[in-house]
């Protein structure tokens, strides 16, 4: 097993039954140890670089993180220096209070309800475009390259520069698609200054976004799909949406249950979008929890620390759990994943 | 998969011409589509570099061209902290890359090859660290770098984003190597190589091209990064690109000049880094992310 094929090196390391049974082997007595020492230590060495580094400044941060979620820690508390003086940090432990106040507060279920819908839409929508295209793309079809390039433009931008070209496009005095509109006798739109619109345009802004790797991650599953299929199946008379239906979906379904996995991920943690676009505003209409719980350390004051780490927990254990839900699906279905 | 980096018509599935026939329509109403979709894939980045060649009055009109300057651009050089920005994004995103790669080369090539205890822990450690959103680690990091005093230091941001930059290489690179016969350890393992010295002499330069991917996509992630920069640095000479952007673009107005004409030179090296590249970046994305 030592050598994985690519396609099944997820499906193994991600099957936790087995890694609990791996766990018991080794962590047996000291002699255990000594004997997986000098058999092991090469692939040991090798990997300790990464395991001290994500010790230190992942797995340290994230216990200090926790930590805090169980504080009353904000900027007036924590320990800090002002000049020469040095304060120590007052905060106190309050146990699971902040969860709680989350979890029967309007704010967390609301923005937590706004999270959902945006990802949802999000990775449908991208999905579908990407699906759509990737499908023309993988035909003969004259300019298939030079379309696949423009295609591909918005994923070679930075995410930051494209967002800001779409500010200008949506600024409601003097933007482009206002001015547009206005040549078509319609009113302007406030794109961005209306809680609804807003949502729509972060959505779009997304999709667009978003599309571009979601139609190339497709074109390659489609392009592994032998063409012998198809053909046999034209030969037993199928029609193009059965041919669809029983080869190309089936056929890309390893592909595109990692995508979708991933850019659910991605969006329900995208931040640079939201927080550039909107600043979760107007009001709080399109904060999402990821930019929420950055509000709470960087944008009020005093910095409330504690209900920062707070969310941050919980978005990452909602993902943890969304991810586990996932697969045990997938397995259920009979997918190796 | 190597199929994914080979869009070429070629690869085209055998039996297309027998199924080739489509009625002028349904083409017609391919290409419109593939028009359409281009267009909006484009325009906003086509629009932007029209504006950034306006002068500043004519920023806002509809207008496709008129009176073309480059006074937003020598105005963005001369009159900002532009070039700074940019310095620190360079400065930040390169070293992020290269300690990122340097530290995790030797996992990724563990991982692929040897089975030993706790890989499998590790496995699952790189691919959670890989969904953390930002607001976990986002607090105490800050508070760390506060009282180590590396606020608003480069060196701060690097090790930020070796937290996002390690797991992912060690990740993308398992994949890469996994891609490289085994029979070449054997080999190297006959001739009396170590461990180390076939990971060394034989695999690292065979891996060249999917270091240098990971190495693009850990810079191209640095350099595009949003909520740390934001967050950890502050003054106008310390900011990265992400940050100075914001400066230009505020609520209390928009110097849409200076923001397009930066806007273009940030994306459009970029871009073309990017286009170059982005058929071994597919096959990065496939090795390493999605097909895992």
């Amino acid at each position: 097993m030592a050598v994985h094929t690519s396609g099944q090196s997820v499906a193994e390391a991600a099957e936790p039954g087995r890694a609990r049974g791996r766990r018991r082997d080794s962590a047996g007595a000291p002699g255990t140890f000594r004997r997986g020492l000098s058999t092991h230590w090469y692939a040991w060495t090798m990997v300790a670089p990464v395991v001290i580094v994500i010790g230190v400044i992942i797995g340290y941060p994230l216990v200090r993180g926790v930590y805090l979620s169980l504080t009353d820690a904000n900027e007036r508390n924590v320990e800090r220096s002002i000049g020469v003086n040095h304060l120590p940090a007052t905060y106190e432990f309050v146990g699971l209070d902040n969860y709680a106040d989350a979890l029967t507060g309007n704010q967390f279920l609301g923005t937590l309800g706004w999270t959902l819908v945006w990802t949802v839409s999000c990775v449908t929508v991208t999905f579908g475009l990407g699906l759509a295209l990737a499908n023309i793309l993988n035909r003969r079809i004259a300019g298939r390259s030079f379309y696949r390039m423009m295609l591909i433009l918005p994923w070679a931008v930075p995410g930051f520069v494209s967002v800001f070209a779409w500010r200008f496009l949506y600024n409601e005095d003097n933007g482009l698609l206002n001015k547009l509109l206005a040549g078509g006798g319609i009113d302007a739109v406030p794109w961005l200054n209306d809680p609804t619109w807003a949502k729509f345009s972060v959505i779009a802004v997304n999709v667009w976004l978003g599309v571009p790797f979601m139609m190339v991650a497709l074109l390659g599953g489609l392009q592994s799909i032998p063409g012998e299929l198809y053909e046999a199946a034209e030969m037993d008379g199928a029609n193009a949406w059965q041919r669809f239906r029983n080869i190309t979906m089936p056929g890309l379904r390893s592909v595109s249950t990692t995508v979708v996995l991933l850019s659910t991920i991605w969006t329900f943690n995208m931040f640079p979008v939201i927080f550039l676009l909107t600043r979760g505003g107007p009001g709080e209409a399109t904060q999402i929890l990821v930019t929420q719980a950055y509000k709470f350390s960087f944008e009020i004051s005093p910095r409330d620390f504690a209900q920062s780490s707070t969310w941050g927990v919980l978005i990452l254990v909602l993902l943890m759990v969304f991810a586990a839900v996932y697969q045990r699906v997938l397995r259920k279905q009979g997918e190796t994943w | 998969m190597t199929t994914t980096n080979a869009p070429a018509p070629a690869t085209a599935p055998a039996g297309t011409p027998v199924r080739g026939r489509r009625s002028p329509i349904a083409s017609a109403g391919l290409h419109l589509t593939l028009l359409a979709a281009s267009v909006i894939a484009v325009f906003p980045v086509l629009w932007v570099l029209l504006t950034s060649l306006k002068p500043a009055s004519y920023a806002t009109t509809t207008d496709f061209v008129r009176e073309t300057t480059l006074r937003n651009y020598t105005k963005l050089l001369q009159d900002t902290e532009f070039l700074t920005w940019f310095g620190n994004s360079l400065l930040v995103a390169g070293l992020t890359t290269v300690l990122g790669v340097f530290v995790a080369a030797t996992t990724g090539y563990a991982v692929s090859r040897f089975r030993f205890p706790g890989k499998r822990g590790l496995m699952w450690t790189l691919l959670i660290t890989q969904m953390f959103p930002v607001a976990v680690l986002i607090v105490p990091i800050y508070n760390i770098m506060s009282n180590l005093g590396l606020l608003n230091q480069p060196a701060g941001l690097v090790i930020t984003y070796l937290t996002i930059a390690v797991p992912f290489c060690a990740w993308m690179m398992k994949g890469f190597f996994d891609t490289i016969p085994r029979e070449i350890d054997e080999s190297g393992q006959v001739d009396g190589l170590t461990p180390f010295g076939t990971f060394w002499r034989l695999i690292l330069p065979l891996a060249r091209p999917g270091i240098a991917v990971t190495a693009f996509y850990s810079f191209i992630t640095a350099w595009g990064e949003v909520a740390y920069a934001s967050a950890f640095m502050v003054g106008d000479e310390n900011l990265t690109l992400a940050g100075g952007l914001q400066k230009f673009v505020n609520q209390y107005g928009a110097q849409w000049g200076p923001m397009t004409a930066a806007s273009v030179l940030i994306a459009i090296p970029a871009a073309i880094v990017f286009l170059l590249a982005q058929r071994h970046l597919v096959t990065g994305v496939s090795a390493g992310a999605v097909k895992g």
